[in-house]
């Protein structure tokens, strides 16, 4: 297979070395698995032609981009081939008029951004990872960030991807024109975590950039006010183009790594950005301002320039590569809880973590609803991780008790896919199966992702109505 | 022997896509909202809702949800099921953005969730993208959760020259050489938007007739191909978007706009009227196998109004 991978993508592009198997056996998450072999294809044909010459020797493969995935969408199981697109990594089109560029699925997020940022325009979903993740990979994962809250998350940008299927032959999904006829299957595809296909070209929106743009800080003293102004902000009828939290513990941490001017004595920050005309950005700052204090916001402070702007957001960025001065491991979870369950649900995060002897920091997307508590803690430790992934666990359960989902913007890859029966009825799951085969038969992309076994009712041996198992 | 099944909202669609299935069984679902939670903005309602009746409880909450068909009565199942959206799309995104949960029930009588409540969510297969535009031909919708968004203080339209240059309009509209445009937010900002521009009460009515359908092309081509019509053809684009509405006294004339659509590398759904044998799309689909195979998992009988979608598999029925 190696050598048919090398005529395929050529010597240079396919690799079996254990040092590459290694680099390549996982992604930013927790799981570690075995690739068969590592291809580095340079256009749609050659990632093609890497799928069918695995696909010939009964293998299956796994798309991956930079790796940046943290719930081991990426990760390689069943000795697959992993099909790495960062080496495809041009913009190769920008319509001003359209506002759609065309990119090839290595395209790192942030220089989609870099390279229309003089055109005015900008590409709105915006990790935290963005630096170094791709958009295959933002495609892949249907992923989101700060600035999603007003305007959606991958699949709401995402107007057309030109993938390669399961069985190798190259086609459109989508198209430019508003309604592309028959079933939606971009929208399938966007989210579908490898198991759909491989991207091959995107065609994504692209957003004017705002005349205005406002940036509040808020402090408080406790959790609960920092949410219950979030709740209130949005009960105003503002919808803000980012609101995010962060606690104490994670506010310190950021200050002290990137000095962002956060206010170290705060129990819980809120960073909330408003865009638009200047009508519109006065009123919904003096709006988020007023609810803040109405729930004794201790500080209300309008970024006085872009510097302070850009540093406020360097630093909630860094946040993660800032808990390294707190411990030298932390496991993050992705879930969603509706808006006006964030006071109760944060209080039950900080409950279990207290019970688990663990240190938990929180900082995320507030305004959605969208909770990433952090577990931080030192992998050295005896038994550390049965009360890492206990803790884990019970905080999703508490996220889902309160009405909320398993994940916002992450994925299910490995880490979630067995707590998919919390959310979902085996008929629910089923029907994924159902949809996940119809794309791909033989179960050759990224498989035992997003789906746990048994999810296809054919495996399930169900008991005949009436009857005690 | 198995009868098929027609999934009925309001009717207000009902010549979108193929013809309906003769001697179908029709199925309503329930109507009312379920639960509405103004903090959340996001609102649950049974599928036989009318847009009206969600339109004004959300208005009662200074919210709104912008699936914006052209005839208030119709179903928020209507809605999703045939997937048109309104002309505020270029400002607010596709019906498809606006829905976050469906249940609904497959053609082997399952009764299956896909999506999740909340305003985020990316658990599990899109099956709420999936469903939207499917055209009943996947599942009969009980329920949907729906995003909601604030409702904006003032709207007002205005028409111009060109309006191509205005930051984040709700809408942009062409018909007979003029640009009308719509503008919301607070009213500072839309009288600055308006400078230079012609405010007036009402946008230009979208064209109507016995024989009617909308045309899909790039954004960048809706000019040429609009021209490209003829006199025959009553017609008005939404510039940035890449819809025209289009209408026709004739058969005749509602087939030949698809000729010309055809030509732009577009495509005409009829929505009303229309030749006897008019499938609803006029070209065999893309993808077809693969949309084959996603019937065929949720209905594999075949049940669910064959022919409203032009595939190969329903051919059984």
């Amino acid at each position: 297979m190696i050598d048919d991978l090398r005529v395929a993508v050529g010597a240079n592009g396919t690799s079996a070395e254990p040092l590459e198997l290694a680099l390549y056996a996982r992604d930013a998450g927790v799981a570690v698995g075995r690739a068969e072999a590592v291809c580095f294809p340079r256009s749609g044909r050659e990632v093609a032609a890497a799928v069918r010459v695995a696909v010939r020797h009964g293998r299956s493969f796994v798309a991956r981009g930079s790796g940046t995935g943290l719930a081991g969408g990426a990760t390689p199981v069943d000795d697959p081939v992993v099909i790495v697109t960062t080496h495809m990594n041009r913009v190769l089109e920008v319509d001003t008029e359209a506002r759609v560029a065309w990119v090839e699925p290595g395209v790192l997020n942030l220089d989609l951004t870099r390279a229309v940022s003089h055109l005015g325009l900008h590409y709105s979903p915006d990790p935290s990872s963005q630096q170094a993740c791709t958009i295959g990979g933002n495609v892949g994962t249907n992923a989101g960030g700060p600035h999603c809250l007003a305007d959606g998350v991958t699949s709401a940008h995402v107007l057309t991807v030109d993938v390669v299927l399961a069985d190798g032959t190259e086609t459109r999904l989508g198209g430019l024109e508003p309604d592309a006829p028959g079933y939606d299957l971009r929208g399938c595809f966007v989210g579908s975590e490898g198991t759909m296909g491989i991207a091959t070209r995107i065609a994504v929106r692209l957003m004017p950039d705002a005349p205005r743009v406002a940036t509040v800080l808020c402090a408080f003293d406790s959790v609960d006010a920092a949410a219950a102004t979030v709740s209130g902000v949005i009960a105003a009828g503002v919808l803000p183009a980012a609101l995010e939290m962060m606690d104490a513990r994670i506010t310190q941490a950021v200050e002290d790594f990137v000095g962002a001017g956060y206010p170290r004595d705060a129990q819980a920050v809120l960073l909330a950005e408003v865009d638009g005309m200047d009508g519109g950005v006065d009123e919904h700052v003096d709006a988020i301002a007023a609810v803040a204090r109405a729930n004794g916001a201790t500080l209300v402070r309008v970024a006085a320039d872009e510097n302070e702007r850009a540093l406020l957001w360097k630093g909630r960025k860094s946040a993660f590569g800032a808990i390294a001065r707190i411990a030298p491991d932390y496991y993050l979870h992705d879930a969603v809880v509706p808006r006006t369950k964030l006071v109760e649900v944060l209080r039950r995060v900080y409950e279990i973590a207290d019970a688990h002897g663990l240190i938990v920091m929180n900082v995320f997307h507030a305004g959605d609803g969208n909770l990433h508590p952090l577990l931080v803690f030192d992998r050295r430790d005896p038994g550390i991780w049965d009360r890492v992934y206990a803790a884990g666990t019970e905080i999703l359960e508490a996220c889902l008790d309160a009405g909320g989902v398993l994940t916002g913007e992450h994925g299910v890859g490995m880490e979630k896919r067995d707590l998919m029966p919390r959310m979902f009825t085996p008929d629910d799951l089923d029907a994924q199966a159902r949809l996940r085969d119809a794309f791909d038969p033989d179960g050759v992309a990224n498989p035992q992702k997003v789906l746990p076994r048994g999810s296809r009712c054919g495996e399930m041996q169900r008991a005949p109505a009436g009857t005690w198992i | 022997m198995t009868r098929a099944i027609t999934p009925v909202g309001a009717r207000t669609q009902w010549g979108v896509g193929g013809p309906p299935p003769v001697g179908a069984l029709e199925v309503r679902a329930a109507a009312g909202v379920i639960t509405y939670e103004p903090a959340d903005m996001t609102v649950t309602v049974g599928a036989g809702t009318s847009y009206a009746t969600v339109d004004e409880l959300l208005a009662e909450h200074g919210q709104q949800c912008a699936l914006d068909p052209r005839d208030r009565a119709a179903t928020v199942g209507g809605i999703l099921a045939c997937g048109l959206s309104g002309i505020r799309r270029l400002r607010n995104g596709p019906v498809r953005d606006h829905v976050l949960e469906v249940r609904f029930e497959t053609g082997d009588g399952r009764m299956v969730k896909g999506g999740g409540p909340t305003v985020k969510n990316v658990t599990g297969y899109d099956l709420p993208r999936l469903f939207v535009g499917s055209l009943g031909t996947i599942g009969v919708l009980h329920r949907a959760t729906l995003r909601c968004r604030p409702r904006l203080p003032v709207a007002q339209w205005f028409t111009g020259a060109d309006t191509s240059d205005c930051y984040r309009p709700t809408a942009r509209l062409w018909r007979d050489d003029v640009e009308s445009v719509l503008f919301e937010g607070v009213a500072a900002d839309v009288r600055e938007q308006g400078r230079g521009l012609t405010p007036v009460d009402a946008p230009p009515a979208l064209p109507d007739g016995a024989h009617r359908g909308r045309i899909s092309v790039v954004p960048g081509r809706v000019r040429a191909c609009a021209r490209a019509l003829g006199p025959d053809v009553r017609w008005c684009a939404e510039l940035g978007v890449g819809t025209i509405h289009i209408a026709t006294d004739d058969a005749q004339t509602l087939a030949a706009a698809r000729t010309v659509a055809h030509a732009h590398d577009g495509w005409m759904l009829r929505e009303a009227g229309g030749l006897p044998d008019d499938d609803g799309y006029g070209r065999a689909l893309p993808n077809l196998a693969l949309m084959c195979r996603i019937k065929d998992a949720f209905d594999p009988d075949g049940r669910l109004n064959p022919g409203r979608m032009p595939l190969a598999a329903e051919a059984s029925i």
